[in-house]
């Protein structure tokens, strides 16, 4: 699926203010230019390896495949990555590309506060002034992250509008590059905002899609069955989906925040739950009231506290190419421990619910089917949201 | 063609005056209020009205009219409540009315119920602040279809766009006086003059500059430039920080008069 036009079918566009209008033309200019320009891209794929440490495993989950009896459980390990989560992918494009561009001052939203520690990190890296915009309550809820920003000689500002979580942020860095935007980069940290923002995220995380696949090749000797991801934004997912895009036979499987549950008001399922409208620039699925109000979500996870989603995703829940399920706050917070204790790995509270509905769904599979699940994040940052967790609990 | 925005500013430019665009956000404190306060201001000499339609996520706004949004939304109001209070002023006065809506309420409203309804409770121009030229095909199209104005936004960012953005467009071009969000400034760096020369280069509609214009002095040293002045978070700062109705009143009316005698 090639977007030159800033849509997917009907979703995407780009619903912003004038002032950065010419901004965004200027930005696709560049991105065009730049992932046809050989020395860009080795200059990205450098720091995908030496910086970031990819390739990242893809690991057969032994002990979790047999305890849930069914198919095959690789485990895509984006949370070895430098900075713990795939988030670095991106934002290794992004200011590559801002650097390109002559920009000195680089932004961006975060709500786990994974993307943030990420462009704080390559800012670090490369010399540049950057700030971080996070609501009061992801703040709070992930001081690990905060602190970790602030050491990279980040600046963070709390976002205090709204319920204080990843949208707001997202509202209030695009209020900051329209004030500042000769000067600024704006990086995104998921595959949302307006063109050519979606595209230009889901080419910088392909990569894990594209590893995936030639790994799993050469474990299996075949494609797999199922490709299952987390959803907030959507950048994680897909990343790992879009390679597959054309393998009609890989089921694709995003995984939502069900919350509460999704017959309660405290989730962030917008694919179940959301209609078509309009948030930070882009036409998608949105979790909105009848006069169009964007609701506010909730999820135990900040990453994926989110009210809408990337236009491809709802693009691809449209045609049918994926599909998209909710997992509840227990189930992925039963999935953290468990992944834990079977193999070792904490895995961000994001990824957990990927890995709940693979625990859900591989049971129901025989043992010759192939799962992967796309591991986003690991979960140094979630520990102290599960201390009152009797497994946890000394 | 009697759209009261155009018939106010040949007017005014037979008067050899300037136009004064006065903001309010709909719903704060309270609907009734917001009725009262306009009333107020055109007896105080605001020549056309701009209602800010409350939004939960008012992207192109500054901390000011944000909250002001947020304590309309928690009063409940509701589009049809705006559609009622603009009836009722229709009533009584034929000063031009403009909504400031964000896309996604006209959106799920239905663009042409919102226009239909708009035009027929007596608005006259409609602005959407994050709906840029490359969006706007079908709105446009149904604005112009109920003889509303689709104003047309401009920045000092916009080189290169602003032929397009004017190209049959009417009432007026709102210039964005600076980057950034709306809010009030200390002063506004854009060389404004070389900026409305560029603007009109391209139209003959009247040119009104809006964003962080807080004082008659600054009103002073931009309205040799263009054909009108909108003024937002000034005058719904004063509706905050007002401890009574009364103060309010009053402040709104020095408030708007002071800036009305300098163009
Ligand atoms: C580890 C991890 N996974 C997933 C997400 C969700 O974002 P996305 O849907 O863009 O992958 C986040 C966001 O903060 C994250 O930190």
């Amino acid at each position: 699926m090639e977007n030159t036009t800033g849509r997917f079918g009907i979703f995407g566009g780009q619903y912003v203010p004038e002032t950065v209008m010419n901004a965004l033309t200027e930005l696709e200019r560049e991105f065009n230019a730049a992932i046809k320009d050989e020395n860009f891209i080795k200059e990205y794929r450098y720091y995908l390896k030496e910086y970031s440490g990819r390739p990242t495993p893809l690991y057969f989950a032994s002990n979790l495949t047999e305890k849930l009896g069914g198919a095959k459980v690789y485990l895509k390990r984006e949370d070895l990555n430098h900075t713990g989560a795939h988030k670095i992918n991106n934002v290794l494009g992004q200011v590559l590309l801002a650097r390109r561009m002559g920009k000195k001052r680089v932004t961006a939203e975060t709500g786990a506060g994974q993307h943030g520690v990420a462009t704080a990190t390559v800012a670090a890296m490369f010399g540049l002034e950057c700030e971080i915009f996070m609501g009061r309550e992801d703040i709070r809820r992930q001081a690990l992250n905060v602190f970790r920003m602030r050491l990279l000689g980040a600046k963070v500002h709390s976002v205090d509008s709204g319920t204080g979580t990843l949208k707001d942020a997202v509202n209030e860095a695009i209020r900051d590059w329209v004030a500042r935007v000769e000067d600024t980069f704006y990086v995104i940290g998921s595959a949302v905002g307006p063109h050519p923002y979606p595209t230009m995220v889901r080419e910088f995380q392909k990569v894990i899609g594209e590893e995936a696949k030639a790994q799993i090749l050469e474990k299996e000797g075949r494609l797999p069955d199922y490709v299952i991801a987390c959803v907030g934004g959507g950048s994680n997912a897909i990343g790992i989906f879009h390679p597959f895009y054309h393998d009609k036979e890989v089921n694709l499987v995003g995984v939502e925040a069900g919350g509460f549950g999704l017959e309660s008001t405290k989730h962030a399922a917008k694919m179940a739950r959301g209609s078509i409208g309009v948030l930070h620039g882009m036409k998608t699925l949105v979790l909105q009231d009848e006069e169009g109000h964007i609701m506010p979500v909730h999820s135990i996870s900040a990453g994926l506290d989110y009210p809408a989603v990337g236009p491809e995703h709802a693009y691809y829940k449209e045609i049918g190419r994926a599909q998209y399920v909710a997992v509840t706050d227990d189930e992925a917070k039963d999935a953290f421990i468990k992944l834990s204790r079977m193999e070792g790995i904490i895995p961000a509270l994001e990824s957990a619910h990927a890995v709940a509905y693979a625990i859900k769904l591989a049971p129901q599979l025989s043992k010759d089917k192939v799962v992967i699940v796309n591991l986003s994040g690991r979960g140094d940052k979630d520990v102290e949201i599960v201390t009152n967790l009797p497994e946890v609990m000394l | 063609m009697n759209n009261r925005i155009d018939m106010t500013f040949e007017r005014l430019k037979k008067e050899g005056k300037k136009a004064l665009i006065a903001y309010i956000t709909a719903g704060d404190p309270d609907i009734e209020t917001t009725a009262e306060l306009i009333f107020k201001m055109i007896e105080a000499g605001a020549d056309a009205v701009e209602i800010g339609v409350p939004y939960s996520d008012p992207l192109a706004d500054g901390p000011v009219i944000q909250r002001a949004s947020a304590r309309a939304l928690r009063n409940g109001t509701k589009i049809k409540d705006i559609m009622k209070m603009v009836e009722m002023i229709r009533k009584n006065s034929q000063i031009p009315i403009l909504y400031l809506v964000y896309y996604n309420s006209v959106f799920i409203y239905g663009v042409e119920r919102f226009m239909k309804e708009a035009y027929s409770a007596g608005v006259d121009g409609i602005i959407i602040p994050d709906l840029p030229l490359e969006e706007r095909g079908e709105v446009f199209e149904l604005t112009k279809k109920y003889g509303l104005h689709l104003i047309p936004l401009v920045a000092p960012t916009s080189h290169g766009r602003i032929k397009k953005i004017v190209e049959n467009a009417g009432g007026f071009v709102y210039c964005v006086s600076s980057t950034g969000v709306t809010g009030e400034r200390e002063r506004i760096e854009t060389d404004i003059k070389s900026y409305l020369e560029e603007v009109s280069k391209y139209t003959g509609l009247p040119k009104a500059v809006g964003f962080g214009i807080s004082s008659p002095e600054m009103a002073r040293n931009i309205k040799d430039y263009c054909e009108g002045i909108i003024i937002g978070s000034a005058i719904v700062s004063i509706i905050e920080k007002a401890s009574t109705k009364e103060e309010m009143f009053e402040k709104i009316d020095n408030f708007i008069r002071s800036i009305k005698k300098v163009l």
